[in-house]
Order: C-alpha cells, then structure tokens, then sequence
C-alpha cells in the first residue's frame, strides 16, 4: 500500500479494527499503530524493522504462547509472545 | 590505518572481511557469531591497513551488548566500510544515518546486490550516493563481485557534514530517501520461500524439523563412522601398531619410561584404547576416535547454519525447550549428544547466555548417552527384555526434565525472551562451508590434543603408582552399599571416564541381575564424562563450571542410582 493511503486509512478510519501481533492470524496482514513497551523495547524492535506505520504481515505463530514469525518488508523476524502483546496492528 | 567493518547481522561481512583480509574467519547465517571481533591486514597502496570486523549491529543506540561495542569500536577508527543488505535497504540506512552522523569517512558497500534483481527490487545507485554523499559501491561477496571496485574507493571515503537527528527525523529521512532511490515490484514467492514459511508454521515445520534432525543425526553418525572404519582405524592399525610393537621391543617391554609412552600391554598386545600410553592411547583418542566425529560434526552444523534453517529450528522448539531453561536452539545439542557427547557439548556453543550453555552441556553429559554406550545397553540390558532398556531410557529422560527444571531455578541469570532475524533459506556457499570446517576442525586439534596428552599422562601414572586401586577400595564399600553392585563394578565405572562402552563391557563378567543392570547402565550413563568429554567441558564451561557441572553429575548420579537400587532391588 502506498505511504499516502496509510496515511490516509489512519486518517480517516480511526476505529479501524486493531489487534495485537500476538492475535493475529497467521497471513493476515496490517499496518503496525503502536509499540505498547519501555524505549527500549521499541528501540529495540524499531531497529529490526518493527515500528508505527510499517506493514507487517504474519507468517505464523508457534503454539502455547511460542514466538511469533512476522514478515516486514523484505526481513523475516521471530518475536516472544510477550512482546508480540505489546504490537497493536491495525488489520486490514 | 585502521578500517572499521560494519552493518546489521547477516550481510555478509564476515564474508566482505575474509575477501579483504584473505584470514579465514568464520562467517554464517544466524544471528549473534561474529562474537568479538576478527582484526585482520590488508594492502591499500603503499601501506597496510588494520582492518576489522565489528559485531554486527542494526543501531549505535546501545540496546545490547553488542551494540556497545560496536558503538565504543567506532572511535577508534578512521575509515568505516558499511555494509549494507540491497534487499533491506530501508532498515539498513537506520545504521548508515547513525554512522553519518558520527563524522567519520565511509563508504558504503550495497552488498547482497545480485538477489534485488530475483526480489524484485530496483535501486536508483546515483541517487542513492547523491543523497547520502559518499561512495555506494554494489557488491556480491560470496561471488566476490565489485570487491575491487569497493577497494579502489576507500581513499575516497567521506563524511559529508551531518548533524544528529532524532530517532523520527532520521526515520523520516530514510523514508524519504526510500522513496526516491527504490522501486519495489511484487513478484511470487520462490520455493525456497515457501519452505521456509512452512518450516515456522506448527504442523509442517514439525514435520520438517524432524526430517531434518534424523537426517543430519544419520549423516553425521555415517561420515564419523566411516572415517574410523575405513581411514583411521586402519591407519592405527597397520602402520602405527608394528612401530609401536618395535618401540616396545626396544624399550624392554617394561618399565616407567615404556609406561608413559606405549603403556600397559594387554595380552602382549598393544591396545589403543587401554594401553594409556602417550603414544598409543594419547593419539587414538584424539584423532580416531574424536576427531571424525568433529569433521562431521561441523560439515552437517555448518550446512545447517548456512542454509539458514537453525534460526527456525529454535522457534519451533522455543517454547518446550525455555521450561528447561533453555534457548530453542539448545534442541540440537542435545540431539547430537545421542551419538557423541564430544560433539554435542562443543555445539552448546550456539546458544548465546553462559547461563544456557552451562544448564545445556551439564544435561547433556549427564542424562544423554551417546551411541557406543547406547550400543552396550541395548546389548547388554536388552538380552533380558525390552522392559529393562525402557527403564534405562525413561530414567534417564526423567533426569533430563527434572534436573534442567531444577538448575533452571537455581542458575545465575534468566534466559531472555526470542528476538531474532529469520535470514532467508540459501543454497550452502560451499567455499564457506568448508572454510569454516577446517577452521573449526584444526582449532579442535590445537586445543584439544595437549589436554588430552597431558590427561592420558596423568592417568597413566596414577595408574602406576596405585592410586586408581587405592580409590577403588576407598569407593567401594559406597558403590556397593548404595547403589547395591559388587565392589568389582568399581572399577568399571573408574575406566568410564576413559570409555563409557569399555565400561559397560566390563559390566559383562559380573553376571548382574537385570536391574543391577539397568543401576549399572544409568549410573555409567550419568556419572563421569568419558574423557573427550571431560576436556571439551572442561574447555566450553571453564574450570570453575567445569566443577559445578561435575558436583551436580556426581550427586544426581548417586541419588539416582540409589533410588532406582531402592526401588528395583
């Protein structure tokens, strides 16, 4: 999706329906809103890639709360659950 | 001069440093191995310059350890080369900002420059060097394309005149640049994609996790075969056995000095296993009897680690595995201790706390026992039914989740939360590969060879001095009383710290009940390491640890044992 129509969607749709990353469903894709942690946790996941407005997609998710596999941009990355609670996603 | 190596984990810079500095180092495909750092030499014109590769890091803002140093490295240096993933350019410019911001001369080498083509991504470079105002140089350094170029540029390194940004206005920035040097086209997913989303996925990737494990637990246990069936066995046998007979010879058969060097004969015989001489023993051990197993060992570990599938791995076996307090990647040990400790306690090193290598290598000498004692107890214990192998294995089992859960809750330090890159499935760099397998491989033997030389001597006087005897005396009436064995299974358990199957073989002429058996079996099992063992723990833990590990064996071994004599007998 386009930088502008992010924008946009965010805009005008702010009741948009929003989730955690650790919810998602497995292929379901979003745009990250918010990074719920210290400054060192979103620091932390900025750096990988993980930050407000970025698409992010869900590869999978292992069970009993394992980590959780996203795809953001062209990097896959691997993420606690915990953590995972702490990405609201605003899906599509 | 001094040259500085940086960018985010997995872009190759390891890869860029060997070509640059022609050192072999190791270079691979998960998070977190360029621990330290390599230093390495190379000719720029007239003179050398210092060349060094910095962990790799994805920001300067210190949110690891890692990232401290690299940040601290930073400076000492007088040129950077930042490497930069051309598939990620957008995360990887986070880094480049930060290092423009430092104001130190670089260029940048857009490394990985041959996949934007398959992914599907076009990068305007002039553009791109434009607007961050030093040179951008496309590399491919496994094919070792536009290294030259990079090289020829490095006098041309510059610090165009950045102020520091906020961590939103360099976000900005990047996505400006973004916007204006690339273009992203969709394409379909290749094969090598899907398989890698199906090895994360709960069904599928168990599926391949398993496959994957029995293959590589199969591979390494046929090429560490073979090479002392085929090659080192041989050799030992027909070109080393009649020098050392004609040494014996010489020196009168007997004697300290005979001792020391070829060591006891057994049945006139020189046997490489128990002689304990430097020269018989003290070579044996280290070349045919280890040494295989480390060559194939780390051939399968460094496919595993190149091709990129660990990363997975340790997700799929997070979450079971994190009950014992340990990382997911600590499965693969602990499989591989199934059929060599040796191997196995040398692959802990794949997991990044000391707190996790010590719980996963004191679990795996005590509670996984390795193939040739494994090929005893089935021998052995198996003779009197199927019933009595269970018992060995559910026992030890047992021991394996109890005791990780008990160290997990008295051990120093937590095991953090997963946070890691999943690099893209490549097809194995072979040159790497191999590089790197003989790296690991002559570094065993440098390190290895004098503990275990000097092991085998130590040993081999205490022997002739008496004192095994005198400590088999002083143990026996424990070993009997509390784990219910005759006092001759004493020394059984004495030779295990030479060899586990030797040991169980000596269970043999004792004609044991089924469950002395078994009591013998998990108490050899989980008592001493054999001594190849015994030095790599010793070398991977340190001596400190080392000790602790070796309380806990002792203790566990005794308690379990007379719990199962309790029980059984």
């Amino acid at each position: 999706m386009h930088r502008f129509m992010r924008g946009f969607r965010h805009r005008f749709w702010p009741e948009g329906k929003q989730g955690t990353l650790a919810w998602m469903r497995a292929g379901q894709s979003g745009v990250v809103v918010e990074i719920r942690g210290g400054h060192g946790l979103v620091s932390r996941l900025s750096a990988l890639g993980i930050r407000p407005g970025k698409r992010i997609t869900k590869v999978s998710s292992m069970l009993m709360r394992g980590p959780v596999t996203v795809q953001v941009d062209n990097a896959q990355l691997a993420i606690g659950f915990r953590m995972a609670m702490d990405v609201i996603v605003e899906l599509d | 001069m001094k040259i500085l190596l940086m960018g985010n984990p997995n872009v190759g810079k390891s890869v860029i440093f060997s070509r640059l500095t022609g050192v072999r180092v190791i270079a691979s495909n998960y998070p977190g191995t360029t621990v330290g750092y390599s230093r390495g030499y190379m000719k720029l014109g007239e003179e050398m310059a210092e060349v060094i590769d910095v962990p790799g890091t994805y920001t300067l803002e210190p949110t690891s350890e890692a990232e401290e140093i690299a940040s601290e490295m930073l400076n000492t240096g007088d040129i950077v080369i930042n490497v930069v993933d051309a598939t990620n350019l957008e995360r990887n410019l986070n880094l480049t900002l930060q290092l423009l911001e430092r104001n130190i001369p670089m260029v940048v080498a857009l490394n990985m420059w041959d996949d934007t083509t398959h992914r599907g991504i076009r990068i305007d470079l002039d553009k791109l060097r434009e607007l961050l105002g030093v040179p951008v140089i496309p590399t491919v350094a496994v094919t070792g394309q536009g290294i030259k170029e990079m090289v020829d540029n490095i006098p041309r390194a510059f610090s165009p005149d950045v102020s520091p940004r906020s961590s939103d206005e360099r976000w900005a920035t990047i996505g400006s640049i973004i916007d204006q040097v690339q273009q992203v086209t969709h394409r379909h997913h290749t094969w090598l994609e899907r398989l890698g989303d199906a090895s994360v996925t709960p069904i599928t990737g168990g599926i391949i996790a398993l496959a994957i494990l029995v293959g590589a637990f199969l591979l390494i246990r046929l090429i560490g075969e073979s090479l002392i069936g085929y090659v080192l066995d041989p050799l030992f046998e027909n070109l080393w056995t009649p020098v050392m007979l004609r040494l014996s010879d010489l020196l009168g058969n007997t004697g300290l000095l005979h001792n020391i060097l070829i060591g006891k004969l057994i049945g006139g015989e020189v046997n490489f296993v128990e002689s304990l001489g430097l020269l018989t023993t003290g070579l044996y051990v280290p070349f045919a009897m280890v040494l295989p197993y480390i060559l194939s060992f780390y051939l399968i570990l460094g496919l595993l680690e190149d091709v990129g599938y660990l990363p997975r791995l340790a997700i799929l076996m997070d979450t079971i595995m994190h009950r014992l307090g340990l990382h997911g990647y600590a499965i693969i040990p602990s499989m591989l201790g199934m059929g060599c400790n040796v191997p196995a306690v040398l692959a802990t090193r794949i997991l990044e706390s000391k707190r996790e290598r010590f719980i996963a290598a004191t679990l795996i000498s005590i509670a996984i026992p390795c193939a040739a004692l494994q090929a005893m107890i089935f021998g052995l214990v198996g003779e009197h039914g199927g019933q009595y192998v269970a018992i060995v294995y559910g026992t030890l089992f047992l021991v394996w989740v109890i005791l990780g859960i008990i160290i997990n809750r008295f051990a120093r330090g937590f095991s953090p939360e997963l946070l890691i890159e999943v690099p893209p499935y490549r097809l194995p760099p072979w040159r790497t590969v191999l590089q790197k397998l003989w790296m690991r491989a002559s570094g065993f033997l440098k390190e290895a060879i004098p503990i275990i030389l000097g092991a085998v001597l130590i040993i081999n006087l205490l022997y002739f001095l008496g004192v095994f005897d005198a400590i088999a005396d002083f143990t026996a009436p424990v070993i009997t009383g509390l784990l219910g064995l005759p006092k001759e299974a004493v020394t059984a358990i004495v030779i295990g710290f030479l060899r586990k199957d030797v040991a169980m073989g000596m269970l043999a002429p004792l004609s044991l009940s089924p469950e002395q058996l078994v009591v013998g079996s998990v108490v050899l099992a989980m008592f001493f390491p054999c001594i190849a063992t015994f030095v790599v723990l010793l070398r991977e833990l340190g001596i400190v640890n080392m000790i602790k590990s070796t309380g806990i064996m002792i203790v566990s071994a005794l308690l379990v044992g007379g719990l199962l004599n309790l029980i059984l007998l």
